[in-house]
């Protein structure tokens, strides 16, 4: 075969497959991904959705029960609003009261079922603006 | 001192503009400037070193005039630790970065300083524009130098969860990585200006490119262990943010390390390869903007921070830039050789650039979903491990599989009887690995996994079979015993046989996360003391609880009794709740009430690893410590019925009221009393044992992830160790000689692979005549140029056999 045919050949089929794995990477990555949401917008979430959520454990509001840990969950910038939270698995060590947190999940009958192992904290205070708003600094600051 | 330090820092700041323009005055080819620009490099460097010591120093003695120290040490942080807080702080990491470029920089010039002198002026222009960038950012936005007023009596402290060893070499290894791409990157830019675009750029930088993908692969591993070890960051890998960050740059890294050997031999992918390195160094700096801007959601640190935004300036930057200038480029990157066959190395090694490429356009559209996800419908949403898994997988077994076969063909074309003789062994090893997985485990069930591991016996035997036909080769013609041979042909082709050791090691290292990830068994349980559970066959017994008590921290844990078969063993884990700081303020209940860290009980083996973690239940604890401090109150005050010692610690704390003298006498009784009070109310955990929360892991083969790093750390000293011996008296000293050099190393190449039946004879018979037709010209060239001094005149006219002997080259 002529080889400048050949070669065109090669750079067909190498870009088809980048654009195939591009394509794939866009569709599954839309229905794969849990949207990304704070305590106030899912008090009203409709069930079945699959949702990130990210907000500040309400102080005082962590139980555990048995493998169950629940507790509550408000927004970051301390709305009023908050929401209960079910979960099991893995604790973060950092995890407690006052500490911002990620949670996956969905929402049933307005308590937020969070996916097994899910929960993650935000690196607690390792720079100085975090650890200005870490309330175990306000004795040192003040 | 502090002011020596900021003076520095300024000083700094003006020599790298100085050499940045000395360096570019220089480009019209007036020497001077340009040593001079180069003499700046190195007192840049000295002045950096000046700043790392002095703040260094000051982390030592806790100086909390110095605004860092004071928000990352204190006086309670252990000596070890107050060093590697330096680099936590969002100053220190800069000047990190500032002061390993100035290095790097300094040992790039000081290596290149007789050739390129084309190149080296450009290289020095860019490697000092970052230079002034980053002490810029250091100058006017994160001053490590900035003071404290007034000084306060403590520090903060660093962050518990930091206090661990890998902390010392984790970050700077990730930063010395993403730095040392640096040079690479100046140099192609610099040759891209120059329009030398010929392999020259890639031979002075090569080994810099190789350090940086060794450092940011070990801070990569040293940060999955360190993952491993503590809870709730996910196992040994993520998929977080941060993790991607530093994944990325070292993916395509490594597609560059080896697409510039296609270059070096054969002048083919120009392009592709200085693309490549603009697109590690844009993702080394996206890994450091990453870290520093917390846009993203992780586990790893972010505040809000005020350098994110030039750091995007400089990312875009740097991508716009060689992105015009490639392109402005095109026609003098056109190579003048094609790929000959599908079937040869340099086929492979394009096939495995576009895989490494493909793994990193995945995870970067991953890490960065959320901000796509916002763009196009306006809220965040993000991605989770297994979307990762999903596509990583398929890559990385792909991966595997063409770097088993890659090593085995030879450069150019490799002919059907050859190529069957070579794959013999291999192919049998792995349909043998095949049977014995499908009739001795449960590998069937986890396809991907079981086609890892053949994948990865092919390489391996693949690897091996390349060792032992060297080996061989050279045995035939020097007579030597096998292992002397072997060490003969590693040392005189470290770079071909380092490179295998670290495909080796990888190989191991993909063994252990595939089976670590598909075959881990995961638990978690309540017990009570006494109880006891079964996970995957064996017999856990929580035996007792464990308390200890210190100034810092209050550590509950758990005696665990694990029965593996006729194997008994006992592990301690336990979880350290750390004071809250500001002594003195928070009571007794402060003991109870701070930032907890667990530390695992880890036994590892070659077979699997059990990994174990326990969440003490301290409510109780925590509300006797809350009543006991409403007690220590009430005794302060002195109600009726109070017993005597309250009466005169209450006397005590009017009388230091009045007089301060008395202040620090007082504070320390009531810091003792609270400590005693805390201990005993710690104790009664033990009596009444509450029920804890468990957490086990029996994670498969998880060690060989480790071994296949030391492995490949090991091939990686063996390919950068310096070459010395038959050419101690030639010292590589221009370009000319370098090339002559590569050439050579050309000519033993195809001699091995032709020793080794990788070639056939007539295909090494007409490698071999180009080959040295070319080495030919190259010495024309070197002598029409006067450069033929002594070492030419004898044995260097000649070129090397397979065992070294001098064969002349004229008669071919």
């Amino acid at each position: 075969m002529d080889p400048n045919v050949k070669r065109k050949i090669r750079l067909v089929v190498a870009l088809s497959a980048a654009v195939l794995l591009a394509v794939a990477l866009i569709y599954t990555s839309f229905s794969a991904s849990s949207q990304a949401k704070e305590p106030s917008d899912l008090v009203h979430a409709s069930p079945g959705q699959s949702y990130e959520m990210t907000g500040v454990v309400v102080p005082g509001s962590i139980h555990h029960h048995g493998s169950v840990l629940n507790f509550r969950v408000e927004d970051r910038d301390n709305s009023k609003v908050s929401i209960p939270v079910k979960y099991r698995g893995e604790i973060p060590d950092p995890f407690t009261d006052g500490r911002e947190i990620v949670v996956t999940g969905s929402v049933v009958n307005g308590t937020f079922m969070a996916d097994r192992d899910s929960l993650i904290t935000k690196c607690p205070s390792k720079y100085t603006t975090q650890a200005q708003q870490d309330p175990q600094h306000v004795i040192i600051t003040n | 001192m502090i002011t020596l330090g900021f003076a520095c820092l300024i000083l700094a700041f003006a020599l790298a503009i100085f050499a940045a323009v000395a360096a570019l005055i220089g480009t019209r080819g007036d020497r001077r400037f340009v040593d001079s620009s180069r003499r700046a490099v190195y007192a840049f460097a000295a002045l950096l070193t000046i700043c790392v010591i002095i703040i260094e120093a000051a982390f030592a003695r806790t100086d909390l005039s110095l605004q860092v120290v004071a928000d990352h040490s204190s006086t309670t942080t252990p000596i070890f630790y107050r060093f590697t807080a330096m680099w936590s702080s969002q100053e220190g990491s800069l000047l990190l970065w500032a002061w390993v470029l100035s290095l790097t920089s300094s040992a790039v010039l000081f290596a290149t300083r007789n050739k390129h002198r084309e190149l080296a002026p450009w290289a020095t222009a860019i490697l000092m524009g970052l230079g002034t960038f980053f002490t810029g950012l250091m100058l006017f936005d994160a001053n490590p130098f900035a003071r404290l007023s007034p000084v306060p009596p403590e520090g903060v402290g660093l962050e518990p969860l930091l206090r661990h060893p890998a902390m010392a070499i984790h970050p700077p290894m990730l930063y010395t990585g993403y730095v040392f791409w640096a040079i690479p990157f100046a140099f192609a830019i610099a040759a891209l200006i120059t329009r030398r675009l010929d392999a020259s750029w890639i031979r002075s930088t090569r080994r810099f490119a190789l350090i940086a993908w060794l450092c940011l692969g070990v801070g990569i591993l040293l940060g999955a262990r360190w993952s491993y070890s503590e809870l709730g960051w996910g196992g040994y890998w993520g998929w977080d943010p941060v993790e991607n960050a530093s994944l990325m740059p070292w993916l395509v890294g490594t597609a560059f390390l080896h697409s510039i050997m296609v270059q070096e031999r054969r002048g083919m992918l120009r392009v592709w390869n200085v693309t490549l390195i603009c697109m590690t160094f844009s993702l080394a700096l996206l890994g450091t903007f990453l870290v520093r801007s917390g846009i993203l959601e992780s586990i790893h640190a972010f505040g809000e921070s005020t350098v994110g935004g030039p750091l995007l300036v400089l990312i875009g930057v740097v991508i716009v830039g060689s992105t015009l200038l490639i392109v402005s480029r095109l026609p003098d990157l056109k190579s003048e050789k094609r790929i000959e066959s599908l079937v040869s190395r340099e086929a492979i090694f394009l096939v495995n650039n576009l895989l490494l490429v493909g793994l990193a356009a995945v995870i970067f559209w991953g890490t960065f979903f959320p901000l796509i996800s916002e763009l196009f419908t306006g809220s965040k949403a993000s991605l989770a491990a297994p979307w990762f898994d999903r596509y990583t997988t398929p890559l990385a077994i792909g991966l595997v599989l063409f770097t088993g076969i890659g090593p085995l063909l030879a450069w150019r074309r490799v002919t059907w009887a050859s190529a069957r003789r070579v794959f013999r062994i291999p192919l049998a090893v792995a349909t043998v690995a095949l049977v014995l997985l499908l009739l001795v485990s449960d590998a069937a069930h986890k396809p991907w996994a079981l086609a890892l591991f053949v994948f990865a016996a092919f390489a391996i035997a693949g690897l091996a079979q390349e060792f032992w036909n060297g080996a061989a080769a050279r045995r035939r013609l020097s007579g030597e015993s096998m292992p002397v041979a072997l060490v003969g042909i590693v040392t005189r082709n470290r770079r071909r046989y380092g490179g295998y050791v670290i495909h080796i090691g990888i190989a191991v290292v993909l063994i252990g996360i595939a089976a670590s990830s598909s075959f881990q068994t995961t638990s978690d349980f309540n017990l009570r003391p006494g109880q006891s559970t079964v996970v995957d066959g064996r017999k856990i017994t929580y035996v007792k609880p464990t308390m200890s008590v210190d100034k810092l921290a209050v550590t509950p844990g758990a005696l665990l009794r694990i029965e593996e078969g006729d194997k008994t063993f006992t592990e301690n884990p336990s979880t350290s709740f750390y004071r809250l700081t500001g002594q003195g303020s928070s009571g007794i209940a402060g003991y109870f009430g701070g930032q907890s860290d667990s530390s695992i009980g880890l036994q590892a083996g070659w077979g699997h690893d059990f990994w174990s973690a326990v969440r003490p239940d301290i409510s109780a604890l925590q509300r006797r410590a809350r009543s006991a401090d409403r007690g220590f109150a009430a005794c302060v005050r002195g109600g009726p019925g109070t017993p005597p010692q309250c009466k005169a610690l209450g006397a005590m704390m009017l009388a230091a009221r009045a007089n301060p003298s008395l202040r620090s006498t007082a504070l320390a009784q009531i810091e003792n009393l609270q400590l005693l009070t805390a201990e005993r109310v710690a104790a009664s955990y033990l009596s009444e044992s509450p029920a804890a929360t468990f957490k086990v892991i029996v994670n498969p083969l998880v060690t060989w992830m480790w071994i296949g790093g030391l492995i490949a750390l090991m091939g990686a000293i063996i390919a950068l160790w310096p070459t010395r011996g038959r050419r101690r008296g030639a010292l590589v000293r221009t370009e000319a000689d370098a090339q002559k050099e590569a050439k050579y190393r050309e000519i033993r190449d195809a001699e091995l692979d032709h020793a080794s039946g990788k070639l056939s004879d007539e295909d090494y018979a007409l490698l071999d005549a180009e080959l040295r037709r070319e080495a030919v010209e190259i010495l024309d060239r070197l002598e029409a140029n006067g450069n033929g001094n002594g070492a030419h005149a004898n044995g260097d006219q000649a070129l090397p056999n397979g065992d070294g002997t001098p064969e002349k080259l004229k008669q071919s």
